[in-house]
């Protein structure tokens, strides 16, 4: 699960890491008062930030036309002016797609004066089973391209699971990002916060792009988390009550929620031919097999093991809910699963649902026979598939 | 021969009195299985369909009936805990089912087990099957989900994180005549006990296991770990299919391990990486055996 800037930045705070002071607001009444209070404390400068599950929203642009998703504002009027420009609006930056997203919520925040921006992330090493820290002097930038083109200036350091970060490692790490000695004490106590935030949290990233150092108004410098992205294993939200309130439905997409009120995993897709499979694995290859003959899938959609009749009714609606969709490819291996009952239950879906699209459905293990049959005397007009390959080219034709 | 486990491996169920291991050891168990025992805390003194002996710890099932084999049918939020209640107890292989074990559960198992001789499979994961000569292959061992009866005796090795594309190249085989040595899911989550590599050793040192079809997904590099050691070392025929080439990048596909992030994990590298090191590529899931058996 995504969570927003202000939701990771309240989480690291809590564990310690310096973040920038800022408030986030839903209503430019709020932007006003925040705003205000940091102008009134002192501050020259403060920046607000569009609130979005995606980055790039500096350099992105409003569909109203409106340029940027993050300003920086010297005045109260200029807060105001720019704020509501960006609050209520969609945002499209290179992360979001060309729909763009909706920015319900903007966080307003002191302004750092930014001497320096470095990278820092934790994330799971899948090689070595243990999380990994990655941090580097290249911050403010794309980390996966500096990853291609200057590796060496990204340092990597192994954590073990049964110590956490040591002090001495966090130390080692400020060191590398070439921080004066003066600052290794605050850089240190900083990572360590961001690793026990990732650790208790359950985290599976936590990235801070750029980490910042900054001249304070008395003129000393400080290391701080500027932006701060985090996700969270959606496996350990059941023990998170409080992190699972800072889910944001507006952030997902409406089929796909709709999907997971009803325990179905789906995932929406661009293309026309709607897939329905059990199984994760398969559900995927369905969906390149679909590619290979020359379709495009319109969804992943793995059912699951036991799936019933109802549960195979709201896949079939939340696939039809897609306009996009232009014919269905039914793709089932019966392990534990019947055939039989998977076939009841698309020829009942379909049924309910008034069904006119080309339907394929392939069938195979367990009562195999008796699926068929079910389908053949439904009066339903739907074809057959034998194998994977000769299902998929069936609907790939189909559908044309 | 076989690798991991036979007819004759002894094997407790834990969580056996729950409907989702209650139901798999049932099915086992017609398999021609040897389930011995079954723990769940608290349920000890019960019976498992009045054969198979409930104990409240998997040590007391292990003194009682020598089960050298643990199934793991346990929720996720007490899997981990089962799993090295497993390993204390001093048995040879745990394969633990359960879907939805928090990350941060398994990177404490794995560095718990450090040392252990314990081989966990799993989790996530489909179970083993290593076929028997009896009608619809009963007679050998069925561990975990997978249905029997599309199994048949033979010599091809089956690996691969994804449960139901097992199934399709298992029957793909048998249909054609084709029988299987051993068949095992490793599953589908980030962190696990046991890779495709370290299969594939097993199947490489299996005097009956002649080829062998390894399936992969999008996440990680455990298909380019299995494939570099496979061009220096592997002395049997090696098929492959990589599932996902059409998964979006960032998005968790079913499997929380098959995920494409910071670019990293792709299935063209695997794929890249599979003719690299003279593995069959099956460009489709339909054509997993035939692009194996073209190669012997």
């Amino acid at each position: 699960m995504n969570i927003h800037e202000y939701q990771a930045k309240e989480l690291l705070a809590k564990h310690g890491v310096a973040v920038p002071s800022g408030k986030a607001c839903q209503t430019m009444e709020q932007v006003t008062e925040a705003a205000k209070e940091l102008f009134d404390k002192g501050e020259s400068l403060i920046v607000i930030k569009s609130q979005i599950h995606a980055g790039g929203r500096g350099k992105g642009t409003f569909q109203s036309g409106f340029q940027g998703g993050v300003h920086l504002c010297r005045s109260l009027e200029d807060a105001i002016s720019k704020g509501s420009s960006m609050l209520g609006g969609t945002l499209v930056t290179k992360q979001t797609g060309p729909e763009g997203r909706e920015v319900k919520t903007l966080l307003v925040a002191s302004a750092e004066n930014i001497l320096n921006e470095l990278y820092l992330a934790v994330l799971l090493d899948r090689e070595t089973s243990k999380p990994l820290i990655m941090a580097s002097t290249e911050g403010g930038m794309d980390i996966e391209e500096v990853a291609e083109k200057t590796p060496e200036k990204i340092v990597k350091l192994q954590v073990d699971p049964a110590t956490g970060l040591m002090p001495h490692q966090a130390r080692r790490i400020a060191a590398s990002l070439g921080l004066p000695s003066e600052l290794i004490g605050q850089a240190s106590k900083l990572l360590m916060g961001v690793y026990q935030t990732f650790w208790q949290c359950d985290a599976s990233l936590v990235e801070i792009n750029p980490l910042c150092v900054v001249e304070k108004s008395d003129g000393s410098q400080a290391v701080a988390a500027v932006d701060a992205k985090i996700s969270i294993d959606d496996n350990a939200l059941y023990r998170h009550t409080s992190i699972q309130s800072m889910r944001d439905l507006g952030e997902e997409a409406p089929l796909e929620i709709e999907a997971s009120k009803h325990d179905l995993n789906y995932i929406k897709l661009d293309g026309n031919i709607a897939c329905l499979v059990n199984g994760a694995g398969l559900a995927m290859a369905t969906m390149d097999i679909i590619k290979h003959y020359g379709g495009s899938p319109a969804n992943f959609l793995d059912v699951g093991g036991g799936a019933t009749t109802e549960q195979v009714t709201a896949a079939f609606r939340i696939i039809l809910s897609d306009p996009n969709v232009k014919g269905i490819l039914v793709n089932i291996f019966g392990g534990i699963m019947q055939c039989d009952v998977i076939a009841q239950g698309v020829v009942t879906a379909a049924k309910e649902t008034n069904l006119s699209l080309p339907l394929v459905v392939r069938l195979e293990g367990n009562n195999v026979a008796l699926g068929k049959e079910i389908l053949q005397n439904s009066g339903l007009e739907l074809v057959s598939g034998d194998s994977m390959a000769d299902a998929a080219q069936k609907i790939v034709a189909a559908v044309g | 021969m076989s690798i991991l486990v036979d007819s004759n491996t002894k094997v407790l169920v834990q969580g056996i009195t729950g409907s989702f291991g209650g139901r798999h050891a049932s099915l086992s168990l017609d398999y021609g299985s040897q389930i011995v025992a079954g723990v769940t805390p608290g349920k000890g003194g019960q019976r498992f369909q009045d054969k198979v002996p409930v104990f409240d710890t998997v040590q007391q099932a292990v003194e009682a009936t020598g089960a050298t084999t643990s199934a793991i049918f346990v929720p996720p939020p007490f899997a981990a805990d089962a799993i090295l209640e497993g390993v204390d107890a001093g048995l040879e292989l745990v394969i633990c089912i359960t879907e939805g074990i928090p990350v941060k559960d398994m990177i404490q198992v794995k560095d718990a087990m450090k040392g252990s001789s314990t081989r966990l499979i799993g989790p996530n994961c489909p179970g083993i099957v290593t076929p028997g000569e009896g009608e619809d292959s009963k007679g050998g061992c069925r561990i975990g989900i997978a249905p029997g009866y599309i199994h048949k005796k033979g010599n091809i090795g089956v690996v691969s994180r994804s449960g139901t594309l097992t199934y399709e190249a298992v029957w793909q085989l048998t249909s054609r005549g084709v029988g299987q040595s051993t068949c095992v899911g490793i599953g589908g989550d980030p962190v696990n006990g046991t890779s495709h590599l370290d299969v594939i050793k097993m199947f490489n040192d299996d005097p009956e296991t002649h080829g062998i079809i390894m399936i992969g997904e999008i996440g990680g590099s455990a298909e380019e770990e299995a494939a570099a050691w496979i061009k220096e070392h592997c002395q049997k025929p090696v098929a492959g299919f990589i599932a996902g080439t059409t998964a979006p990048p960032g998005r968790r596909m079913g499997h929380a391990g098959a995920i494409v992030s910071g670019g990293k994990g792709t299935a063209e590298a695997k794929i890249e990486a599979f003719r690299e090191a003279g593995i069959h590529v099956a460009q489709t899931p339909s054509e997993m055996a035939d692009v194996l058996l073209k190669a012997m």
